[in-house]
This record gives structure tokens, C-alpha cells and sequence, in this order.
């Protein structure tokens, strides 16, 4: 066990990276890590190197692992399987299937052409952006596995049933129509090779870094904001733990914005660190990567309002159940 | 020859018109060029990845942006 946390420590927490950072504040500028200036400097260097090459080497392997799992194979994947293990399998699929969130309504339409039960493409909608391979292991490092285990089970445990309940409404009726009128794209997937898969792969690190480095920086700004500037007091007063609209709060500001995943982890991590409950700060980051302003507008080009709506309560109102969840039980994952 | 470009106006679609315009102009060709952003004719073509690329109604890419050089054997491939 004690291999494990040195890895954890080593290769997630970088803490080897944390003392050099705390070397370069004190000896290169001059100043105190434990004060605020130089406790925020430390946190911003070190958080951003430390989550720009966690998440060039994650995307790295996850994309290799993703080149398995285009698309296309997974909506035939899909098609062999009925009733609920087809949600959960659609769930799981999502996380491991690389689309930009550009290709969703395409992917939409796409999978309800073949057949595939609304509720299933639904369940991969929701899964996609809200369990990231990538963003698991940084969540392991920021916190640690027993989280970020429980973050992905409870984030593919909610896309399932809404999945499932989308279907059991039988809201087939509220999608647009010219999405069941088209033809498929009979694949034939040229067989990749390793060089193809390892282009791919790097292709995808530098499309990710240079989609999202700005909302990185930003995310850990506000987050050493969080840990340094922002007194505690008024970080509890408005989400503390015992304010039982905390997870409400957080859910309803997280909801229209879009921030990519990464740039969310830092703030989650400073909010904690300052007493917010976990679930509190989870109910956030759900928020901002499964819904946002965005991707709302982009699936009202497919689904009718009715459909809409039901989509998203029904991932809010999960997401306000695990936020709560997480606050009174979150504590044995700590 | 007319080419499509298939995307919802993300900066893969553009990456992938502008490598376009780059293996057309290394050949010493020229062709129409046009951006498909509505939904409904993308779902016509059955894509599901975008960026796609089409040449004379048929999907010969999609889901990748392919390198000028790419494009360029796929041109040539079309011509014959």
C-alpha cells in the first residue's frame, strides 16, 4: 500500500513538483510560500504544469485506447443490445468514445438512425462529457481514487436512468423529424495502424491543449483566488456545508456555463480545501461539463422543446441528488 | 468536381477547408468549395463525425482533419 500512495504522491500529486516550485517562489521572487502572494504564485505555477502534463500524457494513452472505438463502431456495438445493458453499455461507451462536442448532433441523428432507442443515445449524451477518462485520473489527483471512483460510477449510474427514463417516457415523438429520415454511412473502417493510432493520439493532445489552456489558467486563477484571497467566511456563508442550498446554488450557476472539465477541477479543489462540501463542489462540475448554454441550444436543432426540458431536469435534478449525496457521505471517501 | 466540407463551423471544419484549399492549389486545380453547417444535410450525407469531407456527393473522410498531403492522394484518387 505504501508503493501505491508513493505513486499517488509521485506521479498524480506531483509532489516532487510541488517542492520545486516551492524552491524556484522563494528563491527566484523572494517570497513566502505560506503567505498569500507567494502561497497563490506557488499554487498557480504548480497547478498548471502539474495539470498540463497530466493531461497531455492522459490524453495521450486515452486516445490511443479511444482510436478502438470510433464512433461508428460503437453505434454497431450498441445496436446488439436491448433494454437497460444497453443504457449502461451506451454510458460506458461514452466516456471512452472521442467526439468534439461539435459531432453530438451529428452523432445524435446518426445513432438514432440506426435504431438505437432514444434513451440509449441519451445515456451516451450525458455520459460523454461528464466522465472523462482524462479528468477521472486528474480527479484522483487532486483528491484521491476513492473519489474518482465514486465520481464515475455515480456519473454513469445518472446518465443510465435518465437514459432510461427518457426512453420509458417514450419521447420519441418530441425529436425533430428529419433526424429518422436519412441514410447511414455503411463503414468501412480502414484498419488503423500503430503509427495512425500514435498520430491520433498526439493529433489529440495538442487539438485539447489548445482548446482548453485558457480555461485552465483561468480555472486554477480562480482557484488559487479561492485558497488565498477569498476568506473562508464567505466562502462557507454562501456554500458552506451546512447551508442546505448549497448544492442548489452551485448546480444553478454550473448549469449555463461551459468550461471545459480541466479548468473546473482546480476551483473544486480550492472550494474543498476552503470547507465546501465535496458534493457541493462536484454538483458544480457536473453541472458546468453535462449542460451548458451551448450544447442546450445545439439539441434544440433535434429534439422539440417538451424533450428538451425533460433532458434537463432530469440530469439537473440528478445531479442536486449526488450533490447531496456526497455531502452527507462524503466524508468516508476523504 | 465539387467539394463539401461538412461541420458545424468549429475550427476543425475550417482547418480542414483551408488544407483543402492548400492540395487543390499544390495540384494546380480548382473547385468549388462549400461549407455544409445545417445539421439536417449533414445527417443527410450519414456522418456522424464531422469534419467530413465530400467530393461530387460522396463521403470519402470523415471524422478526421487530413493533412493537404492527404487530401492530395485522395483528389487524385477521384480523378481517375
Amino acid at each position: 500500500m505504501f508503493v501505491l500512495e508513493w505513486l499517488n504522491d509521485q506521479l498524480l500529486k506531483m509532489t516532487w513538483l510541488s517542492d520545486l516550485v516551492k524552491l524556484l517562489v522563494e528563491n527566484v521572487f523572494g517570497l513566502d510560500v505560506t503567505d498569500r502572494l507567494g502561497g497563490s504564485i506557488h499554487f498557480f505555477i504548480y497547478d498548471t504544469i502539474k495539470i498540463f502534463i497530466l493531461l497531455s500524457f492522459l490524453i495521450f494513452i486515452i486516445s490511443y485506447i479511444q482510436s478502438f472505438f470510433p464512433p461508428e463502431r460503437t453505434r454497431k456495438i450498441l445496436g446488439h443490445f436491448k433494454g437497460i445493458s444497453a443504457n449502461i453499455l451506451g454510458a460506458l461507451l461514452g466516456t471512452i468514445t472521442p467526439f468534439c462536442s461539435c459531432s453530438s448532433i451529428p452523432l445524435f441523428i446518426g445513432f438514432t438512425n440506426a435504431g438505437l432507442p432514444l434513451g440509449v443515445t441519451f445515456s451516451f449524451l450525458i455520459s460523454s462529457p461528464l466522465v472523462d477518462l482524462a479528468s477521472v485520473l486528474l480527479l484522483a489527483s487532486i483528491f484521491n481514487w476513492k473519489i474518482a471512483l465514486a465520481y464515475v460510477v455515480v456519473g454513469v449510474f445518472l446518465a443510465v436512468t435518465a437514459g432510461t427514463i427518457i426512453s420509458k417516457l417514450k419521447m420519441e415523438k418530441y425529436v425533430e423529424p428529419f433526424v429518422f429520415s436519412n441514410k447511414m454511412l455503411e463503414v468501412e473502417q480502414s484498419a488503423l495502424t500503430k503509427k495512425d493510432r500514435v498520430d491520433f493520439s498526439i493529433e489529440q493532445v495538442l487539438a485539447i491543449v489548445r482548446k482548453v489552456w485558457l480555461y485552465i489558467l483561468i480555472g486554477v486563477a480562480l482557484g488559487a483566488a479561492i485558497h488565498n484571497w477569498i476568506p473562508q467566511d464567505i466562502i462557507t456563508a454562501v456554500l458552506g456545508q451546512d447551508k442546505w442550498y448549497s448544492v442548489l446554488l452551485a448546480t444553478g450557476v454550473g448549469i449555463p456555463m461551459y468550461a471545459d472539465i480541466f479548468g473546473t477541477l482546480p476551483i473544486a479543489e480550492a472550494l474543498v480545501a476552503k470547507g465546501v462540501g465535496l458534493g457541493t463542489a462536484l454538483s458544480f462540475m457536473m453541472a458546468v461539463t453535462a449542460l451548458s448554454l451551448p450544447s442546450i441550444i445545439m439539441l434544440k436543432k433535434v429534439v422539440k422543446s417538451k424533450l428538451l426540458i425533460t433532458f434537463v431536469a432530469i440530469v439537473s435534478i440528478g445531479i442536486i441528488i449526488i450533490g447531496y449525496a456526497f455531502n452527507a457521505f462524503g466524508f468516508f471517501l476523504m | 468536381m465539387i467539394i463539401k466540407i461538412l461541420g458545424s463551423g468549429c475550427k476543425k471544419c475550417m482547418t480542414l477547408a483551408e488544407n483543402t484549399k492548400e492540395a487543390l492549389s499544390s495540384l494546380g486545380q480548382e473547385a468549388e468549395i462549400i461549407k455544409v453547417t445545417d445539421f439536417a444535410d449533414i445527417a443527410a450525407f450519414g456522418v456522424m463525425s464531422t469534419p467530413a469531407l465530400v467530393i461530387d456527393e460522396t463521403v470519402v473522410s470523415f471524422g478526421k482533419v487530413l493533412a493537404p498531403k492527404e487530401i492530395v492522394k485522395i483528389l487524385e484518387k477521384a480523378a481517375k
